[in-house]
């Protein structure tokens, strides 16, 4: 009995490209599972009778049925199973931090390590793509018409259950491309831009429309919505302008805002500069301060682009990392460094205001602040140099002020969020609701489209409700 | 094919189509876009970002005219770089890929008395909105045009229709006052003309000494900045400038700001950052030309 239990112990890994390979291209690093590692990996489901697994899943998939079909090698079955509640599966496998949510709960995790759920999720969700996607049935049209704000994660799953409920759903996004933040903000040798635009594609055989270009708040104001006959909005814009340090130096060239950066490279494609147009600079020695999986993606990516050396600088240690543990895993093997319990407090310029130095000083932790991690304090007289000639800030985003500015009676934090009430996500305005990181600040991607689920739940509600007031009214 | 059809489903085909192509001077040029959601919005001072095709280049652009009834925006633009000698091979009937606007804050138009507008330069083009605005509103007008040379000056007639007065500027003396705009305005103020607010819209070194000049009489400048920008609508901190000692982002702060504010070095330094590159693209687009970039 000694071997089937080893096997229970561990999960099947997944094939990944050769570190020394992967940072000189930009395609995917993390391979797949073959038919047979799917099986194998499923068949360590012991399905039990009270699963834990769905309590960590903000979007409630049935992660025990599906894995008992992928068992089963019933792929197709699976993949509907998963698509009952997800609408973004090829993007949530890969992307999820499936560790902190439904692997965490996981019964067999107590003891071994716990079923691979996002890698089965990917597995199922690449098979289908592979061969097609098959539509889902759609129920009959209401007649009521419902404008999504933003074409990130929390806006197309709200899009995604809202047609399916037979709304009809447009979606306005600011950019050129679909997508938010899975289009712009993660790199493609993490989340290929292919595999976005193949769930956003099905999306849209949903039926919901999409207009880009359209920034609301200025193309058309939350108001004219209205008066262009939609029934309810849902505003998923998403994080905005990025937070720079405030330290001296800040506007020397060469400093780059996590988002720019990766904006230029992911969305503008500037790695294939000048065959795209737009351009990117990436020095020999670059430093990412940040610790997220923003800070891990932006490294990576300067490393892809040409660097000798990336440093990530962080102000607390290693075990206080949001990023997640694969991703710091990731840039581990492929060399990126790190540079932990420091902080920069200046910039230094060359003659040509190019950044060539970065001040630095050591922190240590103290009492836990009310993040719960110790509290970063400096070491007096511990200051030190380091060379670098590019820089990526990556310690976060502020809301984007656009719509809030431009909507009477919108209620807003001191942070600039949009007030919601959280189990429906509806905002101050009646008709209006809202989710995602313009609700919470900046979150993960399943978090999102766990606010796009509930927005989309409350706003078919409050539909058919008011169909049936209107009902009442009429006879 | 597969990738038109791709394009057609996720409805990023939106069709913007060139209706009026002009040459106004050598590598200025003016195209009319059907738009007729920012023409219906559009307003003075704001700007839209383009991006001509699918490997383009998203770049902000001022909007120097619309026609809310005909749904279209007018676009001036000078070749310096790929993105405008490509968006100049536009002829009528073909179409931009995408156009996003109107962004930025619009122009504070309300009746101050009596107001200069110094631009220089395609500038001028973002400046005549704002002054029609302005003329419209009761404010008398003082226009001051700024030109390298005659042949470069832009707009004189339709800024003419607009202004109270109007004078001209060249570096070369080969139109009006040999010099510069600033010059101009110094003169008039010294000569004992008030101005209750002047307007500089036009390189960042000539609205920085515009601003050198209105500053000692304590005249309220507003410049409009026209940092590097990627997405242009408050994402990726491209265009922060120093105003008053605060990092703002001209995409959603501006691109007005109060002239003696501007750190204008920084601005300037910052618009120089991808030169290397820019040149270097260009260099190659010149020698390939649109055989390896296609035309639309």
């Amino acid at each position: 009995m000694g071997k089937p239990k080893e096997k229970m112990k561990h999960s099947v890994p997944m094939p990944k490209q050769k570190p020394k390979v992967r940072i000189h291209n930009f395609n995917e690093v993390a391979l797949g599972y073959t038919e047979e590692q799917a099986v194998a990996e499923a068949e360590r489901c012991i399905q039990c009778p009270e699963p834990q697994c769905i309590r960590g899943c903000p979007v409630e998939l049935d992660i025990p049925a599906f894995v008992k079909l992928i068992k089963e090698r019933k792929f197709d079955e699976a993949i509907r199973k998963v698509k009952e509640k997800n609408s973004l599966p090829a993007i949530c496998g890969r992307v999820c931090p499936q560790e902190e949510q439904c692997q965490k709960f996981c019964t067999l995790g107590k003891k071994w390590e716990p079923i691979a759920i996002g890698k089965l999720e990917r597995f199922v969700a690449d098979s289908e793509l592979q061969k097609g996607m098959q539509l889902l049935p759609l129920s009959t049209p209401t007649g009521k018409k419902v404008a999504i704000i933003g074409a990130g994660p929390a806006g197309l799953t709200a899009a995604a259950d809202l047609a399916k409920l037979g709304h009809e759903v447009v979606i306005f996004e600011a950019l050129h491309a679909p997508g938010g933040v899975l289009m712009y903000g993660i790199p493609e040798f993490r989340l290929p831009k292919r595999i976005v635009e193949a769930e956003v594609a099905y999306i849209s055989k949903l039926g919901a429309k999409m207009r880009t270009d359209a920034l609301i708040g200025r193309s058309f104001t939350i108001d004219d919505l209205f008066k262009k006959g939609f029934n309810a909005v849902f505003i998923a814009s998403g994080a905005g302008l990025p937070r720079f340090l405030r330290i001296p130096g800040e506007n020397l060239g060469g400093i780059y805002s996590a988002n720019e950066f990766l904006i230029r490279v992911n969305l503008m494609k500037a790695y294939q500069f000048p065959k795209f147009d737009t351009p990117i600079k990436v020095g020999k020695r670059v430093t990412v301060i940040g610790s997220g999986n923003t800070a891990m993606d932006a490294a990576r990516a300067a490393l892809r682009l040409g660097a000798d050396e990336v440093w990530v600088v962080y102000r607390r240690s290693r075990k206080e990392m949001p990023a997640r543990e694969e991703e710091i895993e990731n840039a581990e093997e492929e060399g990126i460094k790190f540079k932990f319990l420091t902080t920069p407090v200046r910039f230094i310029g060359d003659e040509q205001d190019w950044i060539k130095g970065m001040e630095c000083i050591a922190m240590k932790l103290g009492e836990p602040d009310e993040s719960g991690r110790g509290r970063p304090t400096p070491i007096k007289g511990s200051e030190f140099i380091m060379d670098v000639d590019t820089v990526v800030i990556a310690i976060g985003r502020t809301p984007n002020p656009i719509i809030q500015r431009t909507t009477k009676g919108l209620e807003t934090t001191k942070w600039g969020t949009v007030i919601i009430n959280e189990q429906t996500g509806q905002t101050s305005l009646e008709r209006v609701y809202a989710g995602g990181d313009i609700a919470t600040g900046e979150a993960t991607v399943i978090s999102a489209m766990g606010a796009g689920k509930r927005a989309a739940k409350s706003i078919h509600e409050y539909l058919m409700k008011r169909e049936k007031q209107d009902i009442h009214k009429n006879t | 094919m597969q990738k038109t059809e791709r394009t057609r489903i996720l409805g990023t085909a939106n069709m913007y189509r060139v209706l009026v192509k002009k040459d106004l001077a050598p590598q200025i040029k003016l195209v009319k876009v059907y738009a007729p959601d920012i023409a219906e919005k559009a307003q003075p001072g704001q700007f839209v970002i383009i991006r001509k095709d699918e490997k383009g280049e998203r770049i902000p652009l001022t909007l120097a005219d619309w026609e809310k009834e005909k749904g279209t925006i007018t676009l001036i633009f000078q070749e310096v770089g790929v993105s405008t000698r490509k968006l100049g091979t536009l002829e009528v009937g073909q179409t931009i890929l995408n156009v996003v606007g109107p962004l930025g804050n619009p122009s504070d138009i309300k009746h101050h008395g009596t107001l200069a507008i110094a631009c220089g330069g395609f500038a001028i083009a973002a400046a005549y909105p704002i002054a029609k605005a302005f003329k419209h509103s009761g404010n008398k007008v003082i226009s001051i045009l700024g030109a390298r040379t005659e042949n470069l000056l832009i707009l004189e007639n339709e800024m003419r229709d607009v202004s109270d007065e109007l004078y001209i500027s060249t570096d070369d003396g080969s139109k009006g006052y040999k010099g510069f705009v600033r010059d101009l305005l110094k003169a008039l103020i010294e000569k004992g003309q008030s101005f209750d607010i002047v307007y500089a819209i036009g390189p960042p070194i000539m609205m920085k000494t515009v601003c050198e000049v209105t500053r000692p009489y304590g005249i309220k400048t507003i410049v409009s900045l026209n940092p590097i920008m990627v997405d242009g609508m408050g994402m990726c901190g491209a265009c922060r400038v120093s105003v008053g000692g605060e990092t703002k982002f001209a995409c959603v702060d501006g691109p007005e700001f109060d002239g003696h504010m501007v750190d204008f070095d920084v601005l300037i330094k910052r618009l120089r950052i991808y030169f290397p590159e820019e040149r270097k693209a260009d260099e190659l687009y010149q020698k390939l030309g649109k055989s390896r970039h296609g035309q639309a």
